[in-house]
């Protein structure tokens, strides 16, 4: 646990630590299927990754919150009441505001009950950290979380459907890419997202290490 | 083919919607289990058996729960059958094979939060299966799951073989793997007729 007295240089590091250098996505590989199976467009991907934020929010909360009343025995089965509780909540919510949205996402809006991403980070943060820098970590994996899904979601919108956000981008004599709102598309897509987020971290780490191998990669 | 036939669920859960690679449930013990064939198929097993608890259970919870009118209870009592499911095939897995127990290590109890169980659960539920057409699907889907499973396993071993660029770590190149898979596997969606 952090001291107090380093609370706001610590905050920083750990709000941005979830957005880049620990990617819940592209670098640490958690929360993989609903990365994949709704982001065919940009705005169901966008509301998957609010979604799933939502829920790591309340959950890390909570469980922050009583992470010295939970037994160390069954805490993995609370934190799971806690979290489904959160996810009957979004599914209420996201039913109630939009129809269309909650048809399209379907089963998937339930499935953010076992996302990985919201397990691990309450396993490996939350049950060991103060409130506020959980929350604030949260925030960043979260938001990592979102952007990851965005990523995905918007090229496949735009080969696929040949649209972003449903505006159409080309003119009418673009052949969209169908392969790519197909499954297939996702796996390849992420794929390429996962190299060139390692080509990116590759490079960093040779200009760390010392100016001589850092040639384009 | 009748498409309430026992034959076509099957089927279907099996090759056309397969859970893996048409709809991206199971992802993590799917990337994380298939780097050898000798742990990809009791992996499987492990999941077959698993689904077929799960859904057994989660067939008469339902009747439960629609009957008392309790419906928004069904994700957290779903999520409770399941991982005591798991507590039970792990146990017995570790009874009888210690050394495959070390083998698939923290995959194991992460059977719990594999997306593919609870989303079969879901699915049966969703789509109103009966009781045997719920058997038929969860069949399907474990063993569509092991199918996957190990048909990865299979290229995985092939690949370590091959000369992969520098830069796609080991993930990236299973994920355009799984997405030739995929691809390949989109050929059966004829067979529905």
């Amino acid at each position: 646990m952090p001291a107090p007295k380093h609370d706001a240089p610590v905050s920083l590091d750990t709000l941005k630590a979830g957005v880049w250098k620990e990617n819940p996505v592209f670098i640490m590989l958690l929360g993989l299927c609903p990365a994949l199976a709704v982001s065919n467009t940009a705005v169901n991907s966008l509301a998957m990754g609010l979604a799933s934020t939502f829920v790591l929010l309340g959950a890390s909360f909570l469980i922050s919150l009583f992470r010295n009343v939970i037994p160390k025995q069954v805490r993995i089965a609370s934190y799971i009441i806690i979290i489904a509780t959160f996810v009957t909540v979004v599914d209420y919510t996201i039913h109630a505001l939009s129809l269309e949205l909650y048809n399209a996402l379907g089963a998937f809006i339930q499935l953010i009950v076992v996302n990985c991403m919201i397990l691990g980070r309450c396993e490996a943060y939350a049950s060991k950290h103060r409130v506020s820098t959980t929350m604030v970590n949260a925030v960043g994996m979260g938001a990592g979380f979102t952007l990851a899904l965005f990523l995905v979601g918007s090229i496949r919108e735009i080969l696929g459907f040949g649209t972003f956000f449903g505006i159409p981008l080309f003119g009418p004599d673009f052949q969209v890419w169908a392969v790519f709102i197909l499954p297939p598309g996702g796996f390849i897509v992420l794929s390429l997202w996962l190299v060139l987020f390692a080509a990116i971290q590759r490079k960093r780490d040779r200009m760390a290490a010392g100016k001589e191998g850092a040639y384009g990669s | 083919m009748d498409h309430d036939s026992l034959m076509f669920i099957f089927l279907n859960a099996l090759l056309i919607n397969n859970l893996v690679l048409a709809l991206f449930l199971g992802l993590c013990p799917f990337v994380g289990v298939s780097s050898k064939i000798n742990t990809a198929w009791p992996m499987g097993l492990a999941v077959i058996v698993v689904m077929l608890v799960a859904s057994v259970c989660a067939y008469g919870i339902n009747i439960l729960l629609v009957h008392f009118e309790i419906e928004y209870l069904r994700l957290i009592s779903y999520i409770a059958v399941i991982a005591s499911a798991v507590q039970l095939v792990e146990m017995t897995i570790k009874k009888f094979s210690p050394t495959l127990f070390r083998l698939l290590g923290i995959y194991l109890p992460l059977i719990t939060t594999n997306c593919a169980i609870l989303g079969m659960a879901l699915f049966q539920t969703f789509d109103e299966y009966s009781f045997t057409q719920s058997l038929a699907y969860s069949l399907g889907a474990g063993g569509g799951f092991m199918l996957a499973l190990v048909l990865m396993a299979g290229l995985r071993e092939r690949l370590e073989l091959a000369n992969v660029p520098d830069v796609a770590t080991s993930a990236a190149i299973a994920f355009m793997l799984a997405g030739l898979l995929s691809l390949a596997f989109m050929g059966f969606a004829g067979l529905g007729g």
